[in-house]
């Protein structure tokens, strides 16, 4: 399962929205999410779809890669879904012994599983179509303004853009360990929960210390090419907006306000 | 007693955009006491191999036998398989975890419900067969040396007394003696314990100086599969999957040009010094 | 005045418990003196802790001497102004090809140099582009450095270095966790870049194939240097390169090994070929062996 996730994982493909400025994709992901939040009826819930679709079909990454990032979420999904029909009161539908479900849990759960869905899908197409250097030069970029208060912009997007690096390796390296204790007749899978979590520590340790090491190696490393902070660093790719970022930001303007007239005005 | 291999395929991925054959149509035997030599480019499909035989991968279809049995069957039980089939990965240090060396050797025997008594004798036992001190029991694993390390983390697998030992690259990144040591300790363990090696190499010159015989994989497939004479007899097919033979088996077949009728069949420097001693040896045939 | 030139360098590492006191002193070099002339191509060997990586990282100023001097192109690596021009100078290659990747594509990785350096945005991609050219990792531009092989990694950790325009590169153990294709791969950019660009190399290895086309070699053991010369005056020290736990090719061991039978061969033979002629030579000479020597015991 744990190689399912598609967070952070970045799709290569030529598209519009590889193309934009990472700052464009965060804000529109903001308004995205922002929008999603705050859906009730149906026809804001079809504008949130067709904005998702469109920006799905342009970023030209496969629907199904982008759904398996979903897999992960899963059990989060299905608890939400039964919390929310169990215990949403209202008009009740029918009932088994003691568990009641009403037609309000039914819709609520119904809402409340598309935004998460929709949340994920929205954001995944960000890290999708953005490497995460790109992201984190965004995201650096974007809140430039606070490193007036000394908050470590920087560092914070420096840091963010190398653990994104290794979020693979070191799942690739949990999967190894694991085979390994397997190999040594572990068990992971029976027990009680304590027992299980338990069980793990031979997987936590040597990753633990493998993590360790590693980014001692990649300290030295990024040191041996003379890295030292943010102080006169030049950009391989530095951010300036285009004219298609522009139209990018007018598209999102586009859909906000086309938003809030539906909610608000008609 | 034997393993035995009977078309046995591997799909990763089998429904996505990943999919991927890592084996294909493998069917292998390996008999008792043998001392092989897995050979194979990386991603010929030989760790995928590897992993099936102690069942931490499951064939997408094909069987396997482990000393007549059906692996696959209901109810086989793989801690039974996995305490018979040692599997040693690539960089085994890497996954020590506990305070001590004794209890790291340890972790195996207890997994499969041996009493503390009986783990700290197999661990002893182990530990004593790849040459770590009992100085070093008490130890915490990460104070060794490199060398030190893997050895104990091979001791770890010993210790569940395997019938079958598998090591994936075991001398990978050792120095040249450090690797000599792991690698006569591992011919030793074959020859006094009668334990059957499995052994997977980038060495030439290593699979030809220790093993009987040799498997070479490309692709998924079994590519050859006899001894180290027969196999790297057929140098040019091997380096058309990416493989060489060792630097003597060249050298032999370029010192044919001038002396035709030396044996070229040398895999090891040995090999190759008798033949140019038998050639030059007073009153031979000439 | 040589490129890399260390005198009488020395450095310990000092462990202390929780207290702060010194526990123990571990000398992992102990006096080296080396004169590394520009453009030329240098071998270091030595088991795994004979002090040979620890040497290494004094050449990019990562470790400073605690004793004796190193100087990169005259520079100082003790005094601390000179850190950054001895690391754009003198450029590193690591053992792990993973831990040494800071970029998420090939190309953001090998314009992470030039970015500290500050290097305008349009010499970046100049540089970049020619450093992938130069260890023919062009059309991997793109990619994802996880779905590299080692060699490639090891390659495209080539090109970042090579980016900073360096003078002289230092390569700790490259191979290390490379297959025999990988090996092969990397060294022969190396050795491309040695030839064309007139790079300074300094290989620090336990292969002893990879030792053979260097100027010249130096063998540590315990933190000091106890052999060096050219290739064929250390390969000849067939016995002493065995003790110090290191190994010679197969075709130099066979070539030492025929000779203690009796067989008129040069010292530290190389190379197959040079094998061949020399064998040759005994043949037409009418070399013959002894009937009783080289059979049972050594020849078995």
């Amino acid at each position: 399962m744990i190689r399912d996730i598609t967070i952070g994982q970045y799709y290569p493909a030529n598209s519009i929205i590889h193309r934009l400025d990472p700052r464009v994709k965060l804000m529109g992901t903001l308004v995205f999410i922002i929008t999603v939040f705050m859906i009730q009826d149906m026809m804001e819930f079809i504008l949130a779809t067709a904005a998702l679709g469109i920006c799905i079909w342009l970023s030209k990454v496969p629907l199904r890669y982008m759904l398996k990032g979903l897999k992960v979420i899963f059990i989060i999904l299905i608890f939400t879904v039964l919390l929310n029909i169990l215990l949403t009161p209202g008009r009740e539908l029918f009932h088994f012994y003691f568990i009641r479900v009403t037609w309000e849990g039914i819709v609520l759960a119904a809402k409340t599983t598309m935004r998460l869905i929709y949340l994920i899908v929205g954001s995944t197409i960000m890290t999708l179509t953005t490497t995460p250097n790109h992201l984190t030069d965004g995201l650096e970029k974007a809140l430039s303004p606070l490193k007036k208060i000394h908050f470590p912009v920087h560092e914070l997007s420096m840091t963010m853009s190398i653990a994104l690096r290794f979020i693979p390796i070191l799942l690739e390296e949990t999967d190894k360990i694991m085979k390994a204790q397997q190999a040594r007749c572990a068990d992971f899978e029976s027990g009680n929960l304590i027992r299980r979590v338990k069980s793990l520590i031979p997987v936590l340790v040597p990753l633990f210390i493998s993590a360790i090491r590693r980014a001692n190696d990649l300290a030295m490393a990024m040191e041996a090419r003379c890295y030292h902070g943010g102080a006169g660093r030049t950009k391989m790719k530095p951010l300036i907006y285009e004219r298609r970022d522009k139209a990018g930001y007018f598209i999102i303007f586009a859909y906000l306000a086309l938003w809030i007239v539906l909610k608000f005005v008609l | 007693m034997s393993i035995k291999i009977e078309h046995v395929n591997y799909i990763y991925s089998p429904d996505n955009a990943f999919r991927k054959q890592a084996l294909k149509d493998v069917s292998l035997e390996i008999k008792d006491g043998e001392f092989i030599g897995l050979i194979g480019h990386t991603g010929s499909g030989k760790s995928t191999l590897i992993q099936h035989l102690n069942g931490l991968v499951r064939a997408t279809d094909g069987k396997i036998y482990y000393n007549g049995e059906n692996i696959y069957q209901e109810g086989y039980s793989m801690t039974k398989l996995r305490s018979h089939v040692g599997l040693v990965f690539q960089y085994p240090e890497h996954q020590l975890f506990e305070m001590t060396v004794l209890k790291d050797v340890c972790f195996g025997p207890k997994n499969l419900g041996l009493d503390e008594a009986v783990c700290q004798e197999r661990a002893k036992k182990a530990l004593s067969i790849v040459g770590i001190k009992e100085k070093d029991y008490e130890k915490s694993p990460f104070e060794l040396s490199g060398g030190q390390k893997r050895r104990v983390a091979i001791a770890g697998v010993l210790a569940m007394e395997p019938e079958v030992l598998i090591l994936d690259e075991p001398t990978a990144g050792l120095d040249p003696k450090g690797r000599n040591d792991i690698l006569d300790q591992i011919a030793k363990l074959h020859k006094e314990m009668g334990i059957t090696v499995i052994l997977v190499s980038h060495s030439m010159e290593d699979v030809a100086k220790y093993v009987d015989r040799i498997i070479a994989m490309n692709r998924g497939s079994v590519y050859m599969d006899g001894t180290p004479a027969e196999v790297f007899e057929r140098y040019t097919e091997l380096e058309k999957i990416g493989l060489a033979a060792p630097q003597v088996t060249y050298f032999m077949h370029g010192l044919q040009e001038y002396f035709p009728d030396i044996s070229v069949k040398a895999t090891t420097v040995e090999e190759a010094k008798k033949a140019i001693c038998d050639y030059f040896r007073e009153g031979a045939d000439r | 005045m040589g490129i890399i030139k260390a005198v009488k360098l020395i450095y310990e590492y000092v462990s202390k418990d929780e207290h702060g006191d010194v526990e123990s002193v571990t000398q992992a070099i102990q006096g080296v003196d080396l004169d590394i002339q520009a453009g030329q191509f240098i071998a270091i060997l030595g088991h795994n802790g004979s002090g040979k990586s620890t040497l290494a990282k004094q050449m990019n100023a990562l470790l400073v001497p605690t004793g004796g001097t190193l100087t990169v192109k005259g520079m100082d690596t003790s005094d601390e102004k000179n850190v950054w021009k001895i690391r754009q100078t003198a450029g590193m290659v690591f053992q792990n090809p993973d831990n040494q990747i800071i970029g998420t594509i090939v190309e953001e990785d090998v314009g992470f140099g030039p970015e500290n350096l500050g290097v305008p945005t349009k010499e970046i991609w100049n540089r970049v582009y020619d450093s992938l050219g130069r260890v023919g990792m062009m059309e991997y531009c793109n990619h994802s450095p996880n779905k590299l092989s080692g060699g490639q990694k090891q390659r495209v950790a080539i090109a970042g270095t090579m980016a900073m325009k360096p003078e002289c590169i230092v390569l700790d153990e490259p191979t290390a966790m490379l297959d025999p294709n990988g090996r092969k791969e990397v060294i022969a950019t190396v050795r491309e870049l040695n030839r064309q660009e007139g790079v300074t190399v300094i290989l620090i290895t336990h292969y002893m194939d990879e030792a053979i086309l260097a100027d010249q070699v130096y063998v540590m053991d315990e933190g000091k240097i106890v052999l060096s010369g050219t290739p064929r005056t250390v390969f000849s020290q067939v016995e002493q390169l065995k003790q110090l736990r290191l190994d010679v090719p197969q075709v130099t061991e066979l070539a030492y090994e025929l000779k203690k039978e009796g067989f008129a061969l040069p010292d530290g033979i190389l190379t197959a070929e040079e094998l061949e002629k020399a064998l040759v030579a005994c043949k037409d000479q009418g070399f013959r062996l002894k009937n009783g020597t080289g059979e049972m015991e050594t020849c078995q």
